[in-house]
């Protein structure tokens, strides 16, 4: 019988991707483990085996398409006796892709007197001169173009890790590096963590400026004593003799379907540090930006990431020398009925949630963190005496997290602005599961921030 | 290339001294020896808080291999570091008061005996994690290699550290990036109270641990000065000419306690006698100039009164200086940009 063959998810973020190539045409035999096609993601290109036999009966999405969904039909291979008349065959039996599951919509009730939609309003940001052309990038590209440049301009910065150089990086973070400055200064290390973590922390008290990558942040915690007792305290224990400029950078918190021990978030763990900076951006301006300012620190500067924000695009700045300071948050939004605090990819539950607040005519006021510690407490303060309401989103763990931080913050420094207790919207307190609905449970929703919104507003 | 076996534990060293270097590597190791009484008998005063940990017993390791290095040579130990302060030229005055927590201590009081650094003299710690000094002291290196000079990163730990997963990361990255390190394994024979035997496989040959990652090592004598010179200088030149890490098992052995509040149950006191009185290294030192005519007896009390003024000196700074100002508790945590 003809079978269709799909376009593959190639990682587990992969939600598209471009038809690049392919490598075998209408009409050929093609046997278990040819390589078909060439597939590009955001990442990388990969080739396509098949695991099927027989005849190339069509071709269903030409070479060079873009955006192509991950489970489209993209050829039809016929079995051996078969011809064109089976694709039809094939077409009408073929099951379909497993649609995903269905999103628990509540519909919003009619009220009997709908509010009106607010205006959103996003301010201007004071650190761009007007009139400042803004390309569109990557948050990936934001990242891999502030090393380069402070790279090009430091001759001590240097990008030590894992799979950095020759490999391109393993979310592609750094690719390019190697080519443009060469293995003295793009270092692929072994795997192993605590090791190498230990030797870009001495390469710093040596007066080199490390950028070192982790995979994921999950892994530094085979690294954390020399983070945080080697490079955190050491100035400290030195009487101020002894800095270490050292970023350590790499993708933080849940990625998809990874698991328990490839999704935890790190935030609230670094964040608690005195001799740490942490630094967890959403946008890839706040990216590079920040990203810079890490690199130019005298301080060891925590720099979270977020793998699923590698591939989103946002307006950058054209600028020479784009550096965003650390320690600022950034209204994202202007309101004036409720205030939403939220860093890295728990904005786009925030966003979302504002748009949805929006449109029942609700005002939320969205706050990007950008920087965990020193946090910017005068900017949250600033919006829930205006607001008198407060709402943190984070996908990390409830318990002694950033919202709880806030929320201490907010009740010693605004108590008597507040209408309502802080409320936290956060990962579930459990570990990450793998099952896809389990997964989505753990994970914060836009919904959830809307209610908490309704909730502190009485509604 | 695989390790070579110096048993100079069992045989005398070969290596000479003139009556100058023998008279240096006494007096040093006397000022440490004179130091670390002096800080003992101020902790029972409760005069030093927290951990002590004295490097009696092992000075031929450090003063040995100071005289091995050049300028701008690196150094890094782990919390058994205050010999090592001394050795490199660091002001013991400032090592007794960082050791009362002053603010005239190197950390204005604020490391204590485990944590002193000191850019100017380039000891870069005094580390309280075991082992966490291996990867740092090889980033060290890794900075020389990288900025292409010829300094070498002399990187201490004991035999109870050498059991870390730390130290073998550490040796594969010295190796595959030829990384001009000298590991110096000092072996005191206990881990706190755990004797090498029990916790270490093939604990007699210490020095061999670098051999699967191609790192030479050599044993030495480290209660024989000369002999840890000898085989420092050929370290430091075996890095410095670009061939990699080194590994130096320095067998020694020490006197007191792990901390000062061990009792030392896991030994015999006729063991400690036995070697205090056949393998001093100081006392070996003394024989022999007496011996060979370098220096007199009235020498050598001479050089002792000098070594106890200083020391004396550095115990009175300790306890008169002030301690630090309160508002150093908010000081030194972050640079200021």
């Amino acid at each position: 019988m003809a079978v269709e063959i799909l376009m593959p998810a190639l990682s587990p973020t992969m939600e598209e991707g471009t038809l690049a190539k392919w490598l075998v045409k209408e009409g050929d035999q093609i046997t278990s483990g040819d390589i078909i096609a060439e597939i590009e993601t955001d990442k990388a290109t990969m080739e396509v085996e098949t695991v099927d036999e027989g005849t190339v009966g069509k071709i269903l999405v030409a070479e060079g398409a873009e955006g192509v969904l991950v489970n489209t039909p993209i050829a039809i291979v016929l079995a051996e006796g078969e011809d064109a008349s089976a694709m039809d065959a094939s077409k009408a039996a073929a099951p379909e892709p497993a649609a995903a599951p269905a999103e628990a919509t509540s519909a919003p009730a009619a009220a009997a007197a709908a509010p009106a939609p607010v205006e959103v309003s996003v301010p201007a940001d004071p650190d761009i001169p007007s009139g400042t052309e803004l390309v569109s990038m990557t948050v990936r590209e934001a990242l891999r173009d502030a090393m380069a440049e402070e790279m090009r301009t430091d001759d001590a910065v240097f990008v030590m890790g894992e799979e950095v150089a020759e490999y391109q990086g393993a979310y592609k973070v750094t690719q390019g590096l190697l080519d443009e400055f060469g293995d003295r200064r793009v270092i692929d290390t072994p795997i192993t963590e605590h090791g190498f973590t230990g030797i870009a922390v001495g390469a710093g008290f040596g007066g080199l400026k490390p950028v070192l990558e982790f995979m994921t942040f999950n892994f530094a915690m085979q690294a954390i004593d020399h983070i945080i007792n080697s490079a955190a305290k050491t100035l400290y224990m030195s009487g101020g003799q002894m800095g270490c400029p050292i970023v350590f950078r790499g993708p933080n918190g849940a990625a998809a379907r990874v698991g328990a021990q490839h999704s935890q978030d790190y935030s609230a763990w670094y964040s608690s540090v005195p001799g740490l900076k942490v630094v967890a951006p959403y946008t890839a301006a706040d990216a590079k930006g920040l990203l810079k300012a890490a690199i130019r620190d005298p301080n060891p500067v925590i720099f979270l990431e977020n793998e699923i924000l590698y591939g989103r695009s946002f307006d950058v700045p054209k600028l020479d020398d784009w550096v965003v300071p650390i320690g600022k948050a950034r209204i994202a939004q202007e309101g004036s009925d409720v205030t939403i605090v939220s860093f890295s990819i728990g904005m786009t539950y925030a966003l979302s949630a504002a748009e949805k607040l929006a449109e029942e005519g609700i005002s939320a006021e969205v706050i990007d963190l950008r920087t965990l510690r020193p946090m910017d407490m005068p900017t949250v303060v600033e919006s829930v005496k205006k607001t008198n309401r407060l709402v943190t989103v984070e996908e990390g763990w409830p318990t002694s997290g950033i919202g709880a931080e806030i929320a201490a913050q907010v009740s010693a420094q605004a108590f008597d602005w507040l209408d309502a207790p802080v409320t936290r919207v956060s990962g579930k307190d459990v570990p990450m599961p793998y099952a896809a609905n389990l997964e989505k449970l753990a994970l914060p929703t836009v919904d959830d921030v809307v209610s908490a919104a309704k909730q502190v507003l009485y509604i | 290339m695989a390790a070579r076996k110096t048993r100079s534990a069992t045989k005398k060293s070969d290596a000479t001294f003139t009556p100058e270097q023998d008279l240096q590597a006494y007096r040093d190791m006397l000022l440490i020896r004179r130091f670390e009484e002096k800080a003992g008998q101020m902790y029972g005063m409760g005069l030093i808080g927290g951990f002590c940990h004295l490097y009696i017993g092992q000075e031929a390791v450090v003063v040995g291999m100071q005289m091995a290095l050049g300028d701008g040579d690196q150094m890094i130990t782990s919390y058994r570091d205050h010999g090592h302060m001394l050795a490199c030229g660091m002001d013991s005055k400032g090592v007794m008061a960082e050791l009362t927590g002053r603010q005239g201590g190197y950390s204005k009081g604020k490391g204590g005996s485990m944590h002193m650094f000191s850019r100017e003299k380039n000891f870069y710690g005094g580390h309280g994690i075991v082992a966490a000094q291996v990867p740092l002291g090889t980033g060290l290196a890794f900075s020389n290699k990288y900025k292409g000079n010829d300094r070498v990163s002399v990187t201490y730990f004991g035999e109870g550290a050498a059991n870390q997963g730390q130290v073998y990361e550490s040796f594969n990255m010295a190796s595959i990036w030829k990384l001009p390190v000298i590991f110096v394994i000092e072996n005191n024979g206990y881990a706190m109270g755990t004797a090498v035997r029990r916790s270490a496989a093939k604990s007699e040959e210490m020095y061999a641990r670098g051999a699967a990652f191609g790192i030479p090592g050599e044993q030495v004598d480290g209660m024989d000065v000369r002999a840890v010179k000898a085989a420092g200088d050929k370290a430091v030149a075996h890095c410095r000419s670009g061939n990699g890490p080194y590994i130096l098992e320095m067998r020694t052995y020490r006197y007191r306690g792990h901390s000062m509040s061990d009792p030392a149950k896991y030994r015999t006191k006729e063991e400690v006698q036995k070697m205090r009185q056949e393998h001093d290294a100081i006392e070996q030192v003394k024989h022999r100039m007496i011996e060979n005519g370098a220096a007199s007896e009235a020498d050598l009390k001479e050089i002792d009164k000098e070594v106890r003024a200083i020391v004396t000196e550095a115990a009175e700074f300790a306890q008169s200086d002030r301690e630090p100002d309160p508002a150093e508790l908010w000081t030194d945590i972050l640079v200021e940009a």
